[in-house]
């Protein structure tokens, strides 16, 4: 049953109505979770002992830097089955995700900026995590002027795969510098396993974020995806019969 | 028909890379130039306090070595898909990735060698202590094979636009802040004189590393770009 409904999704057709049954499932629980993490984050849990009440900021920065490597690694894996599979879903999805991820890179490089001027006293510093989170903005920024500058949208779709591919090394490089080098920014608070260096009331909001970014990525791509689909399938039956059926 | 063994074509293509570049000698000089020029305006732009230029130095040849290799990387397959060669490559029977490996390596003997030579007078220029340029030397041999590697990908997705020229910039150039920032890196440590052996070591696997995922993904693009 699982297998049937991926061969689905793989039709446009199929995608587009799914698609449009998601969408307000992924908002609704997308704002539901918005809005508990940020009564969680900003008037239930504690103000921290070294850094007071500015450490709040980070209920936005983490989970939004978060956002940006997931996203580049959905897209990395969008990639990879579009150039073995070709499967135009795959394809929507890594060009639907590129802006998305790039706004949330962007996110996390102005709070981060916005969080260092108080902490550090300066707005931006040549630091290793700064620096190769600058880098993904740059590579997802590539990916949409590569994508925007080929006409036929189906080729444009491959180059974008191999480019998000080759450049997912630059993930680990994010993801370990804070370890490798030892500059200003701070080490990572949360870990998979082992003891979390966060209190549990600190830690329950920044995961209400989390989830509620994610959903609202999941939410957006949708319906980036379903428009990317109807444009590109614009000379279809099913499109005409839709938008016809739309006109009455 | 006479078939080609693997080998033969690589060093025929090579040989032929090289020959067309020694053909267009005005040409093959400009990347060159270009280095020097760029080295020579930033003593000019930042003042000849000795000290300060020999902070910058290393940085300052590595910037131009990268924006040297840019300016050059078009230069790779624009030709041969402008005459239509580069679409006999794909209907060859030899694996287009080796092909491309050749041309890879012509254009790096072509651009990297050069600036590779010309280093050690600039470095000289640029205050930088003799005991460093040994080092110097190392990263450029190690680094600037990786900016051709790199490079090439990148100009295989651009080779079928028009305007592909600031696009391969804003492809290429994010995918080379690793190599400039370990080279330099090696570079002012040896000033300092710590052993770098270090930032030796993780070039020396990024040019391992491109080495081998570089021509595929150069091939991959290609076939994308003939489609």
């Amino acid at each position: 049953m699982i297998v049937r409904f991926f061969h689905q999704m793989g039709s446009p057709r199929y995608f587009y109505n799914v698609a449009g049954k998601m969408i307000p499932w992924f908002a609704i629980s997308f704002l539901l979770t918005l809005i508990a993490g940020i009564y969680y984050g900003l008037f239930v849990a504690p103000p921290d002992y070294q850094q007071g009440e500015s450490y709040r900021i980070m209920y936005i920065h983490v989970p939004a830097a978060w956002m940006s490597m997931f996203i580049y690694m959905v897209m990395a894996a969008a990639g990879l089955i579009s150039l073995v599979w070709r499967i135009k879903i795959t394809e929507i999805t890594i060009i639907s995700s590129a802006s998305v991820g790039a706004s949330f890179t962007f996110l996390a490089l102005v709070t981060g900026s916005l969080w260092g001027k108080p902490m550090w006293g300066t707005w931006w510093v040549w630091d290793a995590r700064l620096t190769s989170e600058l880098l993904l903005l740059f590579l997802y920024l590539g990916i949409i002027a590569l994508y925007s500058a080929i006409e036929d949208k189906r080729v444009a779709a491959r180059a974008i795969s191999i480019l998000a591919l080759v450049g997912v090394v630059n993930i680990p490089i994010i993801h370990y510098s804070v370890e490798w080098w030892n500059t200003l920014h701070q080490t990572s608070s949360v870990t998979m396993t082992g003891k979390q260096a966060m209190s549990t009331s600190m830690l329950i909001p920044l995961l209400l974020m989390a989830i509620s970014f994610k959903l609202y990525y999941g939410a957006v791509v949708l319906m980036r995806a379903r428009a990317e689909v109807l444009e590109r399938d614009r000379n279809t039956r099913w499109v005409r019969e839709l938008v016809e059926g739309e006109m009455k | 028909m006479s078939t080609l063994s693997l080998t033969s074509a690589f060093t025929l293509l090579l040989k032929r890379d090289l020959l067309l570049a020694y053909r267009r000698r005005a040409e093959l000089v400009n990347p060159l130039l270009f280095f020097v020029l760029v080295t020579a305006m930033f003593p000019l732009g930042i003042g000849n306090d000795p000290k300060l230029i020999q902070a910058v130095g290393p940085g300052v040849i590595w910037v131009a070595a990268l924006l040297a290799a840019l300016l050059s990387l078009d230069t790779m397959f624009r030709s041969d898909f402008d005459d239509g060669t580069l679409e006999q490559f794909m209907l060859s029977a030899h694996p287009i990735s080796v092909l491309v490996l050749a041309k890879i390596l012509a254009h790096w003997m072509i651009t990297g060698l050069p600036l590779f030579i010309a280093a050690p007078l600039l470095a000289m220029m640029l205050n930088v202590p003799t005991d460093a340029i040994p080092t110097l030397m190392l990263t450029l041999v190690l680094g600037t094979p990786v900016l051709s590697l790199i490079g090439s990908v990148g100009v295989a997705l651009t080779v079928g636009l028009r305007r592909g020229g600031v696009i391969l910039s804003l492809l290429v150039l994010p995918l080379y802040v690793p190599v400039l920032i370990f080279a330099t890196d090696a570079v002012k440590t040896s000033i300092v004189g710590i052993p770098t052996s270090a930032q030796i070591s993780i070039l020396a696997a990024m040019l391992v590393g491109s080495l081998v995922l570089a021509p595929l993904a150069t091939a991959a693009s290609l076939r994308i770009s003939l489609s």
